[in-house]
Protein backbone atom coordinates (compact mmCIF):
# COMPACT_ATOMS: atom_id res chain seq x y z
CA UNK A 1 0.00 0.00 0.00
CA UNK A 2 1.26 3.93 -0.70
CA UNK A 3 2.22 5.91 2.19
CA UNK A 4 0.76 8.77 0.38
CA UNK A 5 -0.96 8.99 -2.73
CA UNK A 6 -2.29 12.27 -4.54
CA UNK A 7 -4.80 12.26 -7.14
CA UNK A 8 -5.46 15.60 -9.35
CA UNK A 9 -4.71 17.95 -6.30
CA UNK A 10 -5.47 21.35 -7.41
CA UNK A 11 -4.67 24.82 -5.47
CA UNK A 12 -5.52 27.92 -6.60
CA UNK A 13 -4.46 31.54 -4.97
CA UNK A 14 -7.87 33.29 -5.76
CA UNK A 15 -8.70 32.77 -8.85
CA UNK A 16 -4.90 32.46 -10.18
CA UNK A 17 -4.77 28.59 -10.36
CA UNK A 18 -1.27 27.27 -9.44
CA UNK A 19 -1.40 23.74 -9.50
CA UNK A 20 -3.55 22.05 -12.40
CA UNK A 21 -4.17 18.79 -10.45
CA UNK A 22 -1.25 17.08 -9.37
CA UNK A 23 -1.11 13.42 -8.98
CA UNK A 24 2.02 11.50 -6.98
CA UNK A 25 2.34 8.22 -4.96
CA UNK A 26 4.96 7.34 -2.51
CA UNK A 27 5.95 4.06 -1.34
CA UNK A 28 6.55 3.47 2.23
CA UNK A 29 10.79 4.44 2.95
CA UNK A 30 11.09 6.10 0.18
CA UNK A 31 12.51 9.16 -0.78
CA UNK A 32 10.81 10.86 -3.84
CA UNK A 33 12.36 13.86 -5.13
CA UNK A 34 9.93 17.00 -6.46
CA UNK A 35 12.05 19.15 -8.69
CA UNK A 36 11.47 21.76 -11.23
CA UNK A 37 12.04 25.64 -11.81
CA UNK A 38 11.06 28.43 -9.11
CA UNK A 39 7.13 29.53 -9.85
CA UNK A 40 6.55 25.25 -10.49
CA UNK A 41 4.14 25.14 -7.60
CA UNK A 42 6.55 22.76 -6.09
CA UNK A 43 6.26 24.77 -2.31
CA UNK A 44 3.08 25.27 -2.72
CA UNK A 45 2.06 21.12 -3.26
CA UNK A 46 4.04 20.31 0.28
CA UNK A 47 1.74 23.42 2.03
CA UNK A 48 -1.27 21.49 0.59
CA UNK A 49 -0.47 18.03 1.57
CA UNK A 50 0.61 19.62 5.12
CA UNK A 51 -2.85 21.05 4.80
CA UNK A 52 -1.29 25.41 5.38
CA UNK A 53 -3.31 26.21 2.34
CA UNK A 54 -6.76 24.41 0.99
CA UNK A 55 -6.64 22.25 -2.03
CA UNK A 56 -9.35 20.07 -3.74
CA UNK A 57 -8.59 16.96 -4.83
CA UNK A 58 -8.08 13.50 -3.38
CA UNK A 59 -5.58 12.77 -0.92
CA UNK A 60 -4.64 9.39 0.92
CA UNK A 61 -2.72 8.69 3.61
CA UNK A 62 -2.21 4.71 4.76
CA UNK A 63 -5.14 4.54 2.09
CA UNK A 64 -7.32 6.60 4.22
CA UNK A 65 -8.43 9.92 3.49
CA UNK A 66 -5.69 12.31 4.60
CA UNK A 67 -7.13 14.02 8.05
CA UNK A 68 -8.16 17.40 7.96
CA UNK A 69 -6.54 20.10 10.04
CA UNK A 70 -2.84 20.53 10.48
CA UNK A 71 -2.63 19.48 14.18
CA UNK A 72 -4.46 16.25 12.94
CA UNK A 73 -2.05 15.42 10.57
CA UNK A 74 1.06 16.55 12.46
CA UNK A 75 -0.28 13.28 14.99
CA UNK A 76 -0.65 10.92 11.98
CA UNK A 77 2.91 11.84 11.53
CA UNK A 78 2.91 14.17 8.69
CA UNK A 79 6.06 16.93 9.21
CA UNK A 80 6.79 19.84 7.42
CA UNK A 81 9.85 21.64 6.91
CA UNK A 82 9.34 24.87 5.04
CA UNK A 83 11.91 26.89 3.08
CA UNK A 84 11.76 29.55 5.80
CA UNK A 85 12.56 27.17 8.55
CA UNK A 86 9.73 28.99 10.96
CA UNK A 87 12.21 28.59 13.86
CA UNK A 88 11.20 30.16 17.45
CA UNK A 89 13.79 33.14 16.79
CA UNK A 90 13.60 34.11 20.45
CA UNK A 91 13.63 31.15 21.70
CA UNK A 92 16.09 28.64 23.17
CA UNK A 93 17.50 25.78 21.04
CA UNK A 94 15.83 23.50 23.09
CA UNK A 95 12.40 25.09 23.39
CA UNK A 96 12.21 24.90 19.52
CA UNK A 97 13.40 21.04 19.73
CA UNK A 98 10.62 20.24 22.64
CA UNK A 99 8.39 22.10 21.06
CA UNK A 100 8.11 19.81 18.38
CA UNK A 101 7.24 17.55 19.94
CA UNK A 102 4.33 18.86 21.18
CA UNK A 103 1.95 16.83 20.57
CA UNK A 104 3.94 13.52 21.80
CA UNK A 105 3.67 12.42 25.65
CA UNK A 106 6.63 13.80 27.61
CA UNK A 107 8.45 10.03 27.59
CA UNK A 108 8.33 9.94 24.30
CA UNK A 109 9.82 13.21 23.94
CA UNK A 110 12.46 12.70 26.08
CA UNK A 111 13.78 9.23 24.27
CA UNK A 112 13.19 11.33 20.56
CA UNK A 113 15.63 14.31 22.32
CA UNK A 114 18.25 12.09 23.29
CA UNK A 115 18.51 10.81 19.81
CA UNK A 116 17.78 14.47 17.97
CA UNK A 117 20.87 15.42 20.23
CA UNK A 118 22.85 12.51 19.06
CA UNK A 119 22.02 12.76 15.36
CA UNK A 120 23.11 16.71 15.81
CA UNK A 121 25.49 17.02 18.60
CA UNK A 122 26.30 20.68 17.57
CA UNK A 123 22.46 21.38 18.70
CA UNK A 124 23.48 19.81 22.09
CA UNK A 125 25.84 21.78 22.38
CA UNK A 126 23.95 24.91 21.83
CA UNK A 127 20.40 24.21 23.59
CA UNK A 128 20.72 27.04 25.84
CA UNK A 129 21.06 29.70 23.31
CA UNK A 130 18.35 31.35 21.15
CA UNK A 131 17.58 30.13 17.89
CA UNK A 132 17.83 33.02 16.16
CA UNK A 133 21.21 33.38 16.74
CA UNK A 134 22.21 30.06 15.17
CA UNK A 135 23.63 30.16 11.31
CA UNK A 136 22.44 29.29 8.37
CA UNK A 137 23.22 25.55 8.26
CA UNK A 138 22.61 25.11 11.94
CA UNK A 139 18.82 26.72 11.76
CA UNK A 140 18.25 23.92 9.13
CA UNK A 141 19.58 21.34 11.79
CA UNK A 142 17.44 22.80 14.04
CA UNK A 143 14.23 23.03 11.22
CA UNK A 144 14.91 19.55 10.92
CA UNK A 145 15.66 18.26 14.60
CA UNK A 146 12.18 19.96 15.33
CA UNK A 147 10.38 18.34 12.69
CA UNK A 148 12.05 14.94 13.96
CA UNK A 149 10.87 15.22 17.57
CA UNK A 150 7.33 14.90 16.77
CA UNK A 151 8.82 11.23 15.33
CA UNK A 152 7.58 11.78 11.96
CA UNK A 153 6.43 8.91 9.50
CA UNK A 154 6.42 11.16 6.26
CA UNK A 155 8.94 14.11 6.14
CA UNK A 156 7.95 17.14 3.85
CA UNK A 157 10.93 19.02 3.69
CA UNK A 158 10.68 22.21 1.20
CA UNK A 159 14.22 23.28 -0.41
CA UNK A 160 16.72 22.05 2.69
CA UNK A 161 19.44 22.80 0.79
CA UNK A 162 18.37 27.05 0.31
CA UNK A 163 20.82 29.94 0.83
CA UNK A 164 23.86 27.06 2.46
CA UNK A 165 27.17 26.41 1.24
CA UNK A 166 27.73 23.37 -0.80
CA UNK A 167 29.25 22.42 1.76
CA UNK A 168 26.66 22.29 4.54
CA UNK A 169 24.45 21.30 1.11
CA UNK A 170 26.15 17.95 1.05
CA UNK A 171 26.02 17.32 5.10
CA UNK A 172 22.03 18.04 4.74
CA UNK A 173 21.46 15.69 2.12
CA UNK A 174 23.35 13.22 4.05
CA UNK A 175 21.60 13.56 6.83
CA UNK A 176 18.32 13.13 4.95
CA UNK A 177 19.18 9.88 2.95
CA UNK A 178 20.62 8.65 6.25
CA UNK A 179 17.08 9.39 8.16
CA UNK A 180 15.33 6.96 5.43
CA UNK A 181 16.61 4.11 7.11
CA UNK A 182 15.51 4.59 10.52
CA UNK A 183 12.04 4.27 8.23
CA UNK A 184 10.90 8.08 7.60
CA UNK A 185 10.20 8.24 4.16
CA UNK A 186 10.64 11.65 2.56
CA UNK A 187 8.92 13.79 0.07
CA UNK A 188 12.03 16.74 -0.90
CA UNK A 189 11.28 19.55 -2.63
CA UNK A 190 14.66 20.79 -4.35
CA UNK A 191 15.63 23.00 -7.20
CA UNK A 192 19.28 21.86 -7.02
CA UNK A 193 17.92 18.94 -9.24
CA UNK A 194 20.77 16.83 -9.54
CA UNK A 195 22.31 16.81 -5.63
CA UNK A 196 18.06 15.66 -5.03
CA UNK A 197 17.84 12.68 -7.47
CA UNK A 198 21.33 11.30 -6.11
CA UNK A 199 19.92 10.73 -2.94
CA UNK A 200 16.12 10.03 -4.16
CA UNK A 201 14.28 6.71 -5.36
CA UNK A 202 11.84 8.40 -7.64
CA UNK A 203 11.33 11.74 -9.24
CA UNK A 204 8.63 14.12 -10.29
CA UNK A 205 9.32 16.83 -12.52
CA UNK A 206 7.16 19.91 -12.02
CA UNK A 207 6.42 22.49 -14.45
CA UNK A 208 3.69 25.17 -14.09
CA UNK A 209 1.81 23.24 -11.76
CA UNK A 210 1.79 20.07 -13.71
CA UNK A 211 3.66 17.18 -13.21
CA UNK A 212 5.67 17.12 -16.81
CA UNK A 213 7.79 13.78 -16.27
CA UNK A 214 8.10 11.37 -13.61
CA UNK A 215 10.48 8.01 -12.80
CA UNK A 216 13.08 6.14 -10.82
CA UNK A 217 15.66 9.11 -10.27
CA UNK A 218 18.65 7.35 -11.79
CA UNK A 219 16.80 7.31 -14.91
CA UNK A 220 15.63 11.13 -14.42
CA UNK A 221 19.20 11.88 -13.93
CA UNK A 222 19.97 10.43 -17.28
CA UNK A 223 17.65 11.69 -19.27
CA UNK A 224 19.54 14.38 -21.14
CA UNK A 225 16.24 15.57 -23.04
CA UNK A 226 14.71 16.23 -19.31
CA UNK A 227 18.22 18.28 -17.86
CA UNK A 228 18.36 19.87 -21.06
CA UNK A 229 15.74 21.11 -21.53
CA UNK A 230 13.58 21.61 -18.57
CA UNK A 231 16.64 22.50 -16.05
CA UNK A 232 19.17 24.04 -18.07
CA UNK A 233 21.55 21.25 -17.06
CA UNK A 234 24.07 19.29 -19.13
CA UNK A 235 24.34 15.62 -17.43
CA UNK A 236 28.35 14.82 -17.14
CA UNK B 1 4.91 67.65 51.95
CA UNK B 2 6.47 65.99 54.36
CA UNK B 3 7.66 62.93 54.33
CA UNK B 4 4.49 61.71 56.36
CA UNK B 5 2.60 62.26 53.02
CA UNK B 6 5.06 60.87 50.52
CA UNK B 7 4.76 57.58 52.05
CA UNK B 8 1.17 57.95 52.04
CA UNK B 9 1.82 58.73 48.37
CA UNK B 10 3.98 56.11 47.60
CA UNK B 11 1.22 53.11 49.47
CA UNK B 12 -1.37 54.52 47.36
CA UNK B 13 0.86 54.57 44.20
CA UNK B 14 2.24 51.29 44.98
CA UNK B 15 -1.65 49.90 45.24
CA UNK B 16 -2.99 51.31 42.34
CA UNK B 17 0.08 50.69 40.37
CA UNK B 18 -0.49 46.46 41.50
CA UNK B 19 -3.78 46.40 39.97
CA UNK B 20 -2.76 48.50 36.67
CA UNK B 21 0.11 46.22 36.28
CA UNK B 22 -1.54 43.04 36.53
CA UNK B 23 -4.32 44.63 33.96
CA UNK B 24 -1.11 45.40 31.82
CA UNK B 25 0.00 41.64 32.10
CA UNK B 26 -3.16 40.15 30.71
CA UNK B 27 -3.05 43.08 27.92
CA UNK B 28 0.66 41.88 26.87
CA UNK B 29 -0.77 38.35 27.62
CA UNK B 30 -3.45 38.79 25.24
CA UNK B 31 -1.56 40.76 22.67
CA UNK B 32 1.40 38.46 22.48
CA UNK B 33 -0.76 35.24 21.93
CA UNK B 34 -3.44 36.47 19.36
CA UNK B 35 -2.15 39.91 18.40
CA UNK B 36 -5.45 41.30 19.84
CA UNK B 37 -5.35 44.90 21.78
CA UNK B 38 -7.55 43.78 24.45
CA UNK B 39 -9.22 46.89 25.12
CA UNK B 40 -12.34 45.27 27.45
CA UNK B 41 -10.16 44.05 29.81
CA UNK B 42 -10.81 46.94 31.70
CA UNK B 43 -14.62 45.37 31.71
CA UNK B 44 -13.87 42.51 33.23
CA UNK B 45 -12.53 44.32 36.16
CA UNK B 46 -15.60 46.31 36.17
CA UNK B 47 -17.16 43.21 36.46
CA UNK B 48 -15.38 41.92 38.71
CA UNK B 49 -15.85 44.57 41.05
CA UNK B 50 -19.45 44.59 40.73
CA UNK B 51 -20.25 41.21 41.38
CA UNK B 52 -18.49 41.14 44.17
CA UNK B 53 -20.40 44.06 45.71
CA UNK B 54 -23.93 42.74 44.76
CA UNK B 55 -22.58 39.04 46.41
CA UNK B 56 -22.01 41.15 49.23
CA UNK B 57 -25.60 42.31 49.84
CA UNK B 58 -26.65 38.87 49.49
CA UNK B 59 -27.83 39.61 46.16
CA UNK B 60 -27.81 37.40 42.86
CA UNK B 61 -25.37 39.34 40.60
CA UNK B 62 -26.46 40.21 36.97
CA UNK B 63 -23.97 38.83 35.55
CA UNK B 64 -24.68 35.13 36.39
CA UNK B 65 -27.50 36.04 34.01
CA UNK B 66 -24.99 37.53 31.65
CA UNK B 67 -22.87 34.53 31.22
CA UNK B 68 -25.75 32.66 30.54
CA UNK B 69 -26.77 35.08 27.39
CA UNK B 70 -22.91 34.99 26.73
CA UNK B 71 -22.82 31.14 26.57
CA UNK B 72 -26.22 31.02 24.12
CA UNK B 73 -24.66 33.54 21.61
CA UNK B 74 -21.84 31.39 21.62
CA UNK B 75 -23.71 28.78 21.11
CA UNK B 76 -25.63 30.04 17.57
CA UNK B 77 -22.31 30.87 16.69
CA UNK B 78 -21.00 27.46 16.97
CA UNK B 79 -24.25 26.32 15.19
CA UNK B 80 -23.21 28.47 12.09
CA UNK B 81 -20.04 27.55 11.95
CA UNK B 82 -20.81 23.66 11.85
CA UNK B 83 -23.99 24.60 9.80
CA UNK B 84 -21.97 22.33 6.41
CA UNK B 85 -21.84 19.13 8.55
CA UNK B 86 -20.18 18.22 11.75
CA UNK B 87 -19.58 15.55 14.51
CA UNK B 88 -22.41 14.19 17.44
CA UNK B 89 -19.41 14.98 19.56
CA UNK B 90 -18.88 18.56 18.53
CA UNK B 91 -22.17 19.38 19.48
CA UNK B 92 -22.15 17.61 22.17
CA UNK B 93 -19.11 19.96 23.20
CA UNK B 94 -20.74 23.02 22.56
CA UNK B 95 -23.82 21.75 24.58
CA UNK B 96 -21.40 21.39 27.33
CA UNK B 97 -19.41 24.17 27.81
CA UNK B 98 -21.75 27.08 25.93
CA UNK B 99 -25.15 26.29 27.70
CA UNK B 100 -24.36 23.23 30.29
CA UNK B 101 -21.26 25.26 32.08
CA UNK B 102 -22.84 29.03 32.64
CA UNK B 103 -26.04 27.31 33.64
CA UNK B 104 -24.49 25.30 36.53
CA UNK B 105 -22.51 28.37 37.57
CA UNK B 106 -26.12 30.42 37.69
CA UNK B 107 -27.40 27.47 39.36
CA UNK B 108 -24.50 27.77 41.94
CA UNK B 109 -24.72 31.63 42.34
CA UNK B 110 -28.69 31.65 42.64
CA UNK B 111 -28.31 29.28 45.94
CA UNK B 112 -25.68 30.29 48.08
CA UNK B 113 -25.51 34.21 46.84
CA UNK B 114 -28.31 34.87 49.86
CA UNK B 115 -26.44 32.78 52.31
CA UNK B 116 -24.01 34.98 54.63
CA UNK B 117 -20.69 33.82 52.67
CA UNK B 118 -16.85 34.18 54.01
CA UNK B 119 -15.43 37.11 51.74
CA UNK B 120 -13.24 34.50 50.15
CA UNK B 121 -16.10 32.16 48.48
CA UNK B 122 -17.19 35.55 47.43
CA UNK B 123 -14.40 36.31 45.58
CA UNK B 124 -14.34 32.72 44.09
CA UNK B 125 -17.52 32.56 42.91
CA UNK B 126 -16.61 36.28 41.61
CA UNK B 127 -13.74 34.72 39.54
CA UNK B 128 -15.74 31.95 38.49
CA UNK B 129 -18.56 33.66 37.08
CA UNK B 130 -16.47 36.59 35.46
CA UNK B 131 -13.83 34.15 33.69
CA UNK B 132 -15.76 31.80 31.52
CA UNK B 133 -16.57 35.72 29.59
CA UNK B 134 -13.39 35.24 28.46
CA UNK B 135 -13.73 31.98 26.44
CA UNK B 136 -17.09 33.40 25.33
CA UNK B 137 -15.68 36.75 24.28
CA UNK B 138 -12.84 34.74 21.92
CA UNK B 139 -15.69 32.53 20.82
CA UNK B 140 -17.73 35.58 19.42
CA UNK B 141 -15.95 38.05 19.05
CA UNK B 142 -12.55 36.76 17.90
CA UNK B 143 -12.32 33.52 16.72
CA UNK B 144 -13.58 33.91 13.37
CA UNK B 145 -11.19 36.52 12.91
CA UNK B 146 -8.46 34.61 13.48
CA UNK B 147 -6.40 35.87 10.60
CA UNK B 148 -7.28 39.16 10.30
CA UNK B 149 -4.80 42.26 10.73
CA UNK B 150 -4.19 43.68 13.97
CA UNK B 151 -5.77 46.90 12.98
CA UNK B 152 -9.22 44.50 12.13
CA UNK B 153 -8.58 43.36 15.54
CA UNK B 154 -8.85 46.56 17.75
CA UNK B 155 -11.76 47.40 15.81
CA UNK B 156 -13.59 44.94 16.88
CA UNK B 157 -11.53 45.11 20.59
CA UNK B 158 -13.10 48.98 20.48
CA UNK B 159 -16.61 47.01 19.16
CA UNK B 160 -16.44 44.31 21.95
CA UNK B 161 -15.52 46.92 24.76
CA UNK B 162 -18.41 49.28 24.04
CA UNK B 163 -21.08 46.71 24.25
CA UNK B 164 -19.73 45.01 27.29
CA UNK B 165 -19.98 48.62 28.47
CA UNK B 166 -23.33 49.14 27.27
CA UNK B 167 -24.22 45.64 29.09
CA UNK B 168 -22.85 46.34 31.97
CA UNK B 169 -24.90 49.73 32.27
CA UNK B 170 -28.02 47.64 31.43
CA UNK B 171 -27.01 44.94 33.74
CA UNK B 172 -26.10 47.27 36.36
CA UNK B 173 -27.16 50.26 36.19
CA UNK B 174 -25.34 53.89 36.09
CA UNK B 175 -24.83 54.04 40.43
CA UNK B 176 -21.73 52.66 42.01
CA UNK B 177 -20.95 50.13 43.92
CA UNK B 178 -18.35 49.18 46.82
CA UNK B 179 -17.36 45.97 47.73
CA UNK B 180 -16.72 44.90 51.08
CA UNK B 181 -12.89 44.70 51.85
CA UNK B 182 -11.68 41.21 51.83
CA UNK B 183 -10.64 41.18 55.17
CA UNK B 184 -11.03 44.32 57.25
CA UNK B 185 -8.52 45.65 59.25
CA UNK B 186 -4.60 46.94 58.99
CA UNK B 187 -1.42 47.32 60.93
CA UNK B 188 1.08 49.69 61.93
CA UNK B 189 3.99 49.36 60.01
CA UNK B 190 6.34 52.44 61.52
CA UNK B 191 4.12 55.70 60.41
CA UNK B 192 1.84 54.01 57.90
CA UNK B 193 -0.84 52.34 58.38
CA UNK B 194 -1.23 48.85 56.02
CA UNK B 195 -4.61 48.18 54.91
CA UNK B 196 -5.08 44.33 54.92
CA UNK B 197 -6.91 44.58 51.40
CA UNK B 198 -3.77 46.42 50.54
CA UNK B 199 -1.64 43.02 51.52
CA UNK B 200 -4.05 41.28 49.54
CA UNK B 201 -3.33 43.36 46.41
CA UNK B 202 0.48 42.99 46.98
CA UNK B 203 -0.09 39.23 47.50
CA UNK B 204 -2.30 38.82 43.99
CA UNK B 205 -0.03 40.78 42.09
CA UNK B 206 3.14 38.91 42.73
CA UNK B 207 1.43 35.36 42.81
CA UNK B 208 0.24 36.24 39.19
CA UNK B 209 3.42 37.75 37.98
CA UNK B 210 5.11 34.63 39.46
CA UNK B 211 2.70 32.28 38.00
CA UNK B 212 2.85 33.59 34.68
CA UNK B 213 6.54 33.41 34.87
CA UNK B 214 6.20 29.72 35.75
CA UNK B 215 3.80 29.37 33.18
CA UNK B 216 5.47 30.82 30.12
CA UNK B 217 9.27 29.38 31.27
CA UNK B 218 8.81 26.19 32.78
CA UNK B 219 5.68 24.69 30.98
CA UNK B 220 4.92 23.07 27.45
CA UNK B 221 1.51 24.47 27.07
CA UNK B 222 2.76 28.46 28.24
CA UNK B 223 5.76 28.06 25.36
CA UNK B 224 3.68 27.00 22.71
CA UNK B 225 1.49 29.89 24.00
CA UNK B 226 5.17 32.09 23.05
CA UNK B 227 5.53 30.15 20.14
CA UNK B 228 2.69 30.70 18.71
CA UNK B 229 3.50 34.73 19.17
CA UNK B 230 6.87 34.21 17.69
CA UNK B 231 5.45 32.72 14.61
CA UNK B 232 2.11 30.97 13.99
CA UNK B 233 3.05 29.02 11.27
CA UNK B 234 5.58 27.55 13.06
CA UNK B 235 3.45 27.04 15.69
CA UNK B 236 1.22 25.29 13.76
CA UNK B 237 3.39 22.92 11.80
CA UNK B 238 4.29 21.54 15.31
CA UNK B 239 0.89 20.73 15.91
CA UNK B 240 -0.10 23.96 18.76
CA UNK B 241 -4.12 24.24 17.49
CA UNK B 242 -3.90 28.15 17.63
CA UNK B 243 -7.65 28.44 18.56
CA UNK B 244 -6.40 26.90 21.74
CA UNK B 245 -3.54 29.10 22.65
CA UNK B 246 -6.39 31.66 21.83
CA UNK B 247 -8.64 29.73 24.31
CA UNK B 248 -5.93 30.06 26.62
CA UNK B 249 -4.83 33.39 26.81
CA UNK B 250 -8.11 34.98 27.12
CA UNK B 251 -9.63 32.88 29.80
CA UNK B 252 -6.24 33.69 31.64
CA UNK B 253 -7.14 37.22 30.97
CA UNK B 254 -10.82 37.12 32.01
CA UNK B 255 -9.33 35.44 35.05
CA UNK B 256 -7.02 37.95 36.05
CA UNK B 257 -9.46 40.88 35.21
CA UNK B 258 -11.72 39.09 37.23
CA UNK B 259 -9.11 38.94 40.43
CA UNK B 260 -8.16 42.31 39.10
CA UNK B 261 -11.88 43.59 39.94
CA UNK B 262 -12.00 41.64 43.29
CA UNK B 263 -9.19 43.50 44.85
CA UNK B 264 -9.98 47.01 43.24
CA UNK B 265 -13.86 46.79 44.49
CA UNK B 266 -13.18 47.24 48.30
CA UNK B 267 -10.52 50.33 47.86
CA UNK B 268 -12.73 52.46 45.23
CA UNK B 269 -16.32 53.07 43.60
CA UNK B 270 -16.76 51.09 40.64
CA UNK B 271 -19.11 51.81 38.31
CA UNK B 272 -20.18 50.31 35.46
CA UNK B 273 -17.42 52.55 33.14
CA UNK B 274 -14.59 52.50 35.49
CA UNK B 275 -12.94 49.77 33.91
CA UNK B 276 -12.02 51.92 30.16
CA UNK B 277 -9.66 54.42 32.55
CA UNK B 278 -8.53 51.48 34.93
CA UNK B 279 -7.80 49.40 31.63
CA UNK B 280 -5.77 52.68 29.77
CA UNK B 281 -4.01 52.85 33.04
CA UNK B 282 -2.97 49.36 32.38
CA UNK B 283 -2.27 49.68 28.52
CA UNK B 284 -0.26 52.58 29.30
CA UNK B 285 2.32 50.19 31.33
CA UNK B 286 2.05 47.65 28.21
CA UNK B 287 3.01 49.95 26.25
CA UNK B 288 6.27 51.11 27.57
CA UNK B 289 6.90 47.05 27.90
CA UNK B 290 6.41 47.35 24.13
CA UNK B 291 3.45 44.93 24.52
CA UNK B 292 5.51 42.08 24.57
CA UNK B 293 7.51 42.47 28.22
CA UNK B 294 6.45 41.03 30.90
CA UNK B 295 8.38 42.41 33.97
CA UNK B 296 8.37 45.90 32.45
CA UNK B 297 5.17 46.19 31.86
CA UNK B 298 5.47 45.09 35.62
CA UNK B 299 7.62 47.41 36.88
CA UNK B 300 6.04 50.44 34.12
CA UNK B 301 2.69 49.99 35.88
CA UNK B 302 4.26 50.52 39.24
CA UNK B 303 5.58 53.71 37.99
CA UNK B 304 2.25 54.74 36.67
CA UNK B 305 0.51 54.33 39.76
CA UNK B 306 3.01 56.68 41.58
CA UNK B 307 3.19 59.16 38.96
CA UNK B 308 -0.69 59.34 39.22
CA UNK B 309 -0.54 59.72 43.20
CA UNK B 310 1.93 62.27 43.00
CA UNK B 311 0.21 64.53 40.47
CA UNK B 312 -3.22 64.16 41.90
CA UNK B 313 -1.42 65.42 44.94
CA UNK B 314 0.57 68.30 43.51
CA UNK B 315 -1.62 69.19 40.12
CA UNK B 316 -4.55 66.79 40.66
CA UNK B 317 -6.49 68.61 37.79
CA UNK B 318 -3.77 67.24 35.41
CA UNK B 319 -4.00 63.75 36.56
CA UNK B 320 -5.33 61.90 33.76
CA UNK B 321 -3.20 64.36 31.09
CA UNK B 322 0.03 63.86 32.80
CA UNK B 323 -0.31 59.89 33.09
CA UNK B 324 -1.48 59.34 29.72
CA UNK B 325 1.35 62.22 28.61
CA UNK B 326 3.59 59.14 29.75
CA UNK B 327 3.06 57.21 27.02
CA UNK B 328 4.54 59.76 23.94
CA UNK B 329 8.34 59.56 24.65
CA UNK B 330 7.87 55.48 24.98
CA UNK B 331 6.32 55.62 21.94
CA UNK B 332 8.60 58.15 20.55
CA UNK B 333 11.69 55.96 21.60
CA UNK B 334 9.98 52.80 20.48
CA UNK B 335 9.51 53.88 16.91
CA UNK B 336 13.08 55.10 16.86
CA UNK B 337 14.23 51.55 17.74
CA UNK B 338 11.26 50.35 15.47
CA UNK B 339 13.58 50.04 12.65
CA UNK B 340 16.37 48.22 14.21
CA UNK B 341 14.97 44.22 14.34
CA UNK B 342 12.88 43.66 11.59
CA UNK B 343 15.47 41.56 9.55
CA UNK B 344 12.92 38.50 9.88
Amino acid sequence: MNLLELKDIRVAYGRAPVLHGISLTMAPGTIVAVIGANGAGKTTLLNAVMGVIPSSGTALYDGKPIPPSVEARVAAGLCLVPERRELFTTMSVKDNIDLGGFLRSAAERADTREEVYGRFPRLAERRKQLAGTLSGGERQMLALARALMSRPRLLLLDEPSLGLAPKIVIDILEIVSELRKTGVSILLVEQNARAALEIADHGYLVELGEVRRSGPAAELSHDPALMESYLGLVPE
Amino acid sequence: MDATIATFLIQDGLTNGAVYALLGLALVLVFSVTRVIFIPQGEFVAYGALTLALLDGGRVPATASLLICFGLLAFLVDLWTMRRGTSTAAILWSVLFNLALPAAIYAVTLGIAPLALPSLVKALLTVAIIAPMGFYVYRIAYRPLADASVLVLLIASVGVHLAMMGLGLVFFGAEGLRARPLSAGSFAVGPLLVSAQSLWIYGATIAIIVGLYLFFEKTLLGKALRATAVNRLGARLVGVPTQFTGVTAFLLAATIGAVSGVLIGPITTIYYDTGFLIGLKGFVAAIIGGLASFPVTAIAAIGVGMVESFTSFFASSFKEIIVFGLIIPVLIWLSLGAGLHEEE
